[in-house]
């Protein structure tokens, strides 16, 4: 007889295949750790004893689907999130584009879209406004339509304040925002050439010609043949020429494309595509 | 008797006073240690990898920051990388998570041993070290019910003795495997482990 431990680990892999067939999101090939902590979370907080119990519902009733889904994609993001990663866009990426007449940028796993208007900021800032379009791109579509808002809330203002002085930020952060009560409101000229679109990086294709791949804390989650699905879909969205940038604690080591991309500065995870094709 | 290892890993949670703290257990352990230790320690998120590289330079061990998906090894100490969460996949390998902070902590000692208890079961020890909150309680009372071995740091001896008076505590029914000193934890992990000497003391 297996033990209780055993039977619920069953219970959440019949889950996600359930969840596969009915929906098509596959979360069978995220990493395990993580999923089966907010799952595990999200049965505690439900009316169900186990996920047996769940199952039935949750493959019939689309919105508590819905809601777990919201519950297991991580949405965490903020305002300059490592600056210093920003600081180096800033200071050895920010050059190479300003040589295009037009940049394209995507934002692959955007989350609530903070990547994507300090990215904005830093872009008008340095002169490059109107010379470029974002997408940003996410899964979750709940939090796309929050992303496209751009509302911020003012209890975070602060800490982003430090953040964007951190990474190299030339005015002063308030200038980018207007307090509403405890909302702060993103300036409208932030916004208005981000497309906020959804995408799913296990399925979905590419994206043509960008300048800028950002894929940041979004392959950490992943096993290593979806990260690879990903990474093809970056370098083929990649003109040459182009940035790849990844999080802090990932790499392109020992990874399919590496050998056409050189780190612009060891630890910034900002990978140059090399001009040379030799695929 | 060929007998497989009892053990496959050995999980630590510390906080404030870890770093002397893991300084010398981690100088203590012999360079042949058997096993592989993943560490949380409580620190700030823009820290950078400054611990990870102090404690390399103390330990025979080879001691470093996390990367995800890494396979981890005996004679190797992982650190939590500041900012984000440890975690141990059920085939073994480390994970790295941005999700929210856990009980305020991330990394959260709590977040890398129930993982770590769901991938090892009993061959995992688990180690609370001196710390101001409570964070590991519930990841050691986790790794006792997957069968996992508690050890905490004698409260008397902790620099900070909540953490461990908490883990006591939350472990009541159940009870800790070993309470000892820092000195004594070498020896009593080498002998659990059943290889090598320790050097110095
Ligand atoms: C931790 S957030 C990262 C946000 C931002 N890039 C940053 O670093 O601050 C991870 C995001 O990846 C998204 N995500 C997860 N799986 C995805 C998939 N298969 N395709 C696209 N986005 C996905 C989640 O919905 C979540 O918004």
């Amino acid at each position: 007889m297996m033990t209780d431990d055993e039977i619920h680990d069953v219970e959440i892999r019949l889950l996600l295949e359930g969840i596969h067939q009915v929906y098509g999101y596959d979360f069978r090939d995220y990493a395990e750790a993580s999923i089966r902590r907010r799952l595990s979370h999200w049965l505690a907080e439900s009316p169900y004893a186990n996920f047996s119990e769940a199952q039935a519902h949750l493959l019939r009733e689309r919105p508590l689907f819905e809601a777990l889904l919201a519950g297991i994609t991580v949405n965490v993001t903020e305002m300059f999130r490592d600056p210093l990663f920003f600081k180096a866009v800033r200071e050895q990426v920010v050059p190479f584009l300003k040589t295009y007449p037009f940049v394209k940028i995507w934002h692959a796993g955007c989350a609530t879209g903070e990547e994507a208007y300090s990215m904005a900021i830093l872009l008008h800032e340095e002169g490059l406004a109107g010379r470029y379009r974002m997408y940003a791109t996410d899964i979750n579509e709940s939090v796309l339509q929050h992303a496209a808002e751009g509302v911020l809330s003012i209890g975070d203002m602060q800490r982003f304040t430090r953040n964007y002085q951190k990474s190299g930020g030339k005015r002063s952060f308030a200038d980018y925002y207007t307090a509403r009560y405890d909302r702060a409101i993103l300036a409208a000229e932030l916004r208005k050439d981000i497309v906020f679109a959804p995408h799913n990086l296990a399925v979905d294709a590419e994206f043509g010609e960008m300048h800028v791949v950002l894929c940041r804390n979004v392959m950490i989650y992943f096993k290593a043949a979806l990260k690879e699905r990903c990474l093809r879909l970056f370098d083929d969205s990649l003109l040459p020429g182009g940035f790849l940038c990844l999080g802090m604690k990932e790499n392109l080591e020992r990874r399919m494309p590496s050998e056409r991309y050189t780190e612009i500065a060891p630890g910034t995870r900002i990978y140059r595509k090399h001009y040379d094709r030799t695929a | 008797m060929t007998a497989l290892p009892k053990f496959r890993a050995v999980v630590i949670g510390v906080s404030s006073g870890g770093v002397q703290a893991l300084s010398a257990l981690l100088g203590t352990l012999p360079a042949d240690f058997a096993l592989p230790i993943l560490i949380v320690q409580h620190i700030g998120p823009d820290a950078g990898d400054g611990l990870a590289r102090l404690l390399d330079s103390q330990s025979p061990l080879h001691v470093k920051e996390a990367d995800e998906m890494e396979q981890p090894a005996p004679g190797h100490v992982y650190l939590a990388p500041p900012n984000y969460h440890l975690l141990v996949e059920p085939d073994g390998h480390l994970a790295l998570s941005a999700d929210l902070p856990v009980s305020y902590a991330r990394p959260s000692v709590d977040v890398l041993f129930e993982s770590a208890a769901e991938a090892f079961g009993p061959a995992l020890i688990g180690i609370i070290l001196t710390g101001a909150n409570h964070d590991g309680s519930r990841g050691l009372a986790h790794i006792k019910a997957r069968g996992g071995l508690a050890i905490v740091q004698d409260p008397a001896d902790a620099e900070a003795p909540q953490m461990p008076l908490a883990a006591i505590a939350a472990l009541a029914a159940s009870s800790v495997d070993h309470v000892v000193a820092l000195a004594a934890l070498p020896a009593l992990l080498v002998t659990l482990t059943h290889r090598g000497t320790c050097h110095g003391q």
